[in-house]
């Protein structure tokens, strides 16, 4: 039982409702996924903490219903 | 629960780079786990490579120990630098090279 990439960009942006996000399906299957987020949220935050935000934001989906989501964050400035 | 956090614990106290990884270093079970596997070869560093396959309680129990979901992950004297994105995000801007160089493990 894969994502679709609603399901995903909606989890994502509730949690982070400034984030700019490129959300690609890269395999065609709704398995692999990678996903770039820029957001104010992650401002002052260590890329592993940053990362942690995210998978939280997945609700546990990660690593489960959802394989591979190759996954950058970058903070917003201005 | 907590057999597996000491076993963990063991293996991070005793070596300075820990690779948790499906498979091992000579034969990586995984697309993600063989990319930081290469680059840790690359850099030319010595590795202690953990197949988390070896058991389910292992493989959830890193998971748990570290609060991070997936595999692989990778750690540094005993500290998570993170998984397969943020390693090679790191080696792609210099950053793993300067943690190794400042840790004295780069030879």
């Amino acid at each position: 039982m894969a994502l679709t990439k609603n399901e995903i960009s909606n989890m994502i942006m509730s949690a982070f409702p400034d984030a700019t996000l490129e959300l690609v399906d890269t395999a065609g299957d709704s398995n692999h996924y990678s996903a770039k987020i820029i957001s104010k949220i992650f401002n002052g935050k260590s890329k592993v903490e940053q990362h942690k935000l995210v998978y939280k934001a997945l609700k546990g989906k990660m690593g489960n219903e959802l394989h591979a989501l190759a996954l950058t964050t970058e903070e917003k400035n201005g | 629960m907590d057999e597996i956090n000491k076993k963990i614990k063991g293996i991070l106290d005793t070596n300075d780079i820990v690779l948790f990884m499906k498979g091992t270093p000579e034969a990586p079970q995984c697309g993600f786990s063989m990319a930081v596997t290469n680059i840790l070869k690359h850099l030319n560093v010595k590795f202690e490579g953990i197949n988390v396959l070896q058991s389910d309680e292992f493989r959830q129990g890193i998971k748990d120990f570290t609060d991070w979901p997936t595999i692989p992950q990778l750690y540094v004297k005993g500290e998570f630098v993170g998984g397969c994105d943020i390693v090679k995000e790191m080696f792609e801007k210099g950053e793993l090279k300067k943690l190794l160089q400042d840790k004295s493990l780069l030879s």
